[in-house]
């Protein structure tokens, strides 16, 4: 038995090193996603492309314009006397955010009535939005506070003169770093790519080519076929835990505060459910083509509704049942914890113990549905 | 279970939904025959050979191979037969050794009769000094070959071969054929399908399967005597125009043309070469010679085809 499926490893890798796409796939794919996540992709809102219109021009108002662009948030594109100008900045998304001060703010100010300042932001995109708007809220009342006197930003319901002392602390990711947030979990994406390409174009090749219908004259058992047909791209993908983890520790500087032998055991949990997809999808498939299309329909889906992106709480409540299927919803949540927050099983298990569950499940489902598109 | 039979089936059939691609198949192979199936594309060849090695399960009927129940046994006839399609089922990107390696290790080739069997496939195969080479970049030929010694590493006592000479050249398709011819004399039996009806001539028996069912069975001397009809051959100037009109006449029972000359199909050749000679006269040809001659396999078969399709018409329409 294991000599048969000794020399199934044996030829998978084989083909895997030969193949120079293949080779493409495990090893170039997962590093520029990862460059291109740690890089590119980032939802830090710094700045902030702000037009500016002050007709008070005051000492005042030009410290609290000071205040704004000192912060680093924000970005001055224009400065302009005319506020029609404004919309039109806006309306050409030349400018996120617009203030406008109005004459009689440093008069206010003095006489200790409430000064009004008028803030626009293009809510287009809503999370750059609501940050912008957060950051001027925040500038505007360590403003007021300084000066003694309440500023009001128009529009915006706000704390009054005493405004609470509201202080965040972020745990796990002081910074509030998008990239430590989305390294760990593209690792986790790129595996569910690679283990379920690897797998179901393998098993789907072969079966174009013929010599999957000789593999089955020969004495081999379906066990030892199965095996030999997803133990090769378990190992590859774990080897790719490893280098995508070294690339996001070494060259990131991604914190990694818990366990990497943990980690590991949590990618077999998931790798068990990825590859049993594989296999599924490859008892559907007759060529590759058809295996690649309904890899991908698998793995949008199992994207979006992950919390790899977007937060599940945030989901409609149909959407967040289906996330409960998605194994990338436990493994995103096991390498988070592990990476951040240096989690142990004692806080992991639940994810843990559903990923043995969906990945036993998935497996036998495939593995029968393999052994019956056998006889 | 008569012993000395490698393959026994009886009332073998199987359907695919309203399709029945085997129709109660009875047949017999003796051990170290080569035994030919043959018949046109769709006529059941491979579905019967699938069901042979254990790939598909019969609708119903009994079959056996080597003795084993092809129902119930399938895990062990996998173990006594050797199997190869027309794909050349090998891996093209590995090499020549490296697919006789992986097939040695899949049927558990005993380890010290490796080397010597490996030596064997290079040799039969001519890949000696090609045992490095990338599987993809041999001819068809070759590719043949080397997927014959891999399935048969294990030298299995049957080895099923389901159109084997498909898309290689005739050189190596009589190279192949003489590689059969000697497996044979050393006891394998072979049990082979074919749509080369010349190919038939190298087996020491035939059936002839049709629509999946079984309509001739013999040594191929006895399969040409089957043939009710005699054949002529007309040897005549413009033959193309001649085929036309003796086809129109209502005197043939089938006429095709034979490199320069006509072949027809007569009930009888004693009343049939004067009838034939006269007409085509009359119509304006010369007519160089008109001899009746023995018939081809190809001539046997195509007549008991059209016989099968004269008789049950349904069918043929499908």
């Amino acid at each position: 038995m294991w000599e048969r499926i000794y020399r199934m490893l044996v030829k998978e890798f084989i083909q895997v090193l030969r193949d120079s796409r293949m080779k493409a796939l495990i090893f170039v794919m997962p590093v520029i996603q990862l460059i291109m996540f740690g890089y590119a992709v980032t939802t830090d809102v710094d700045h902030i492309r702000t037009a500016l219109c002050d007709l008070d021009k005051s000492p005042q108002s030009m410290a609290l314009i000071e205040r704004f662009t000192g912060s680093g948030y924000f970005s001055l594109v224009e400065s302009t006397d005319r506020p029609g100008r404004l919309g039109e900045l806006l309306d050409r998304s030349q400018a996120t955010l617009a203030i406008q001060i109005n004459p009689g703010f440093a008069d206010d100010l003095r006489a200790g009535r409430q000064a009004v300042i008028q803030t626009i932001v293009d809510g287009t995109d809503s999370n750059t939005g609501t940050v912008a708007m957060d950051y001027s809220l925040r500038i505007t009342q360590a403003f007021s506070r300084e000066v003694g006197a309440p500023v009001a930003l128009a529009g915006l319901a706000q704390p009054g003169l005493a405004p609470i002392d509201l202080r965040t602390r972020a745990w796990f990711n002081p910074d509030l770093k998008s990239r430590y947030f989305n390294v760990p979990g593209v690792i986790a994406v790129i595996l569910l790519l690679t283990s379920l390409l690897l797998t179901s174009m393998a098993v789907v090749r072969e079966r174009e080519i013929g010599t999957m219908e000789q593999l089955m004259v020969t004495p081999i058992l379906p066990l030892e076929l199965i095996l030999g047909k997803t133990l090769p791209f378990a190992l590859i993908c774990l080897a790719d835990v490893l280098a995508v983890t070294a690339v996001g520790v070494l060259w990131f500087h991604i914190p990694i505060y818990g366990s990497l032998w943990l980690l590991l055991a949590g990618a077999i949990l998931y790798l068990m459910s990825t590859i049993g997809v594989g296999l599924f999808i490859s008892t559907i498939s007759h060529t590759q083509q058809q295996a690649l299309m309904s890899s991908f329909f698998f793995y949008l889906p199992a994207v979006l509704l992950s919390g790899f992106m977007f937060p599940i709480s945030n989901m409609p409540r149909a959407a967040q049942w289906l996330t409960y299927l998605n194994p990338l919803r436990y493994f995103l949540v096991i390498i988070r914890g592990i990476f951040l927050k240096g989690s142990g099983l004692e806080a992991l298990w639940p994810q843990f113990a559903a990923l043995a569950i969906l990945g036993i499940a998935l497996l036998s489902i495939s593995s029968t549905r393999f052994q019956k598109r056998m006889a | 279970m008569n012993r000395e039979n490698a393959v026994e089936v009886k009332d073998l059939t199987r359907t695919f939904g309203s399709f029945v691609a085997v129709d109660r198949l009875t047949l017999e192979v003796g051990r170290g025959t080569v035994f030919g199936f043959l018949g046109p594309n769709g006529a059941g060849k491979s579905t019967t050979i699938r069901m042979l090695c254990g790939l598909l399960l019969p609708t119903s009927g009994e079959g056996r191979v080597a003795g084993l129940d092809v129902m119930t046994e399938s895990e062990a006839i996998k173990r006594s037969i050797g199997y190869m399609s027309q794909k050349f089922s090998l891996y093209d990107d590995l090499t020549v050794e490296e697919n006789i390696d992986f097939y040695a290790g899949l049927y558990s080739v005993p380890k010290d009769r490796r080397q010597e069997r490996k030596a064997w496939v290079l040799e039969m195969a001519g890949l000696a000094d090609k045992r490095r080479t990338l599987t993809r970049t041999l001819a068809g030929g070759w590719k043949q070959r080397l997927a014959l010694g891999c399935a048969v590493q294990h030298e299995p006592p049957i080895l099923f071969l389901d159109e084997p000479t498909s898309g290689v050249d005739p050189l190596s398709r009589r190279r192949f054929w003489d590689l059969i011819a000697q497996m044979a004399r050393r006891g394998t039996t072979v049990f082979v399908t074919t749509h080369y009806m010349e190919e038939a001539e190298y087996c020491d028996e035939l059936a002839l399967i049709y629509r999946g069912k079984m309509i001739a069975r013999g040594t191929p001397h006895e399969v040409k005597v089957l043939l009710p009809d005699d054949i002529l051959e007309i040897r005549v100037e413009r033959p193309f125009e001649a085929l036309e009109r003796l086809e129109a006449s209502g005197l043939v029972r089938e006429v095709a043309l034979f490199g320069g000359a006509l072949h027809a199909v007569v009930g009888e050749a004693g009343t049939g070469a004067p009838a034939l000679a006269r007409f085509l006269e009359e119509q304006g040809f010369v007519v160089e010679a008109i001899q009746p001659v023995p018939p081809s396999l190809e001539d046997v078969f195509v007549s008991l085809i059209e016989l099968e399709d004269r008789r049950n018409p349904a069918g043929a329409e499908e």
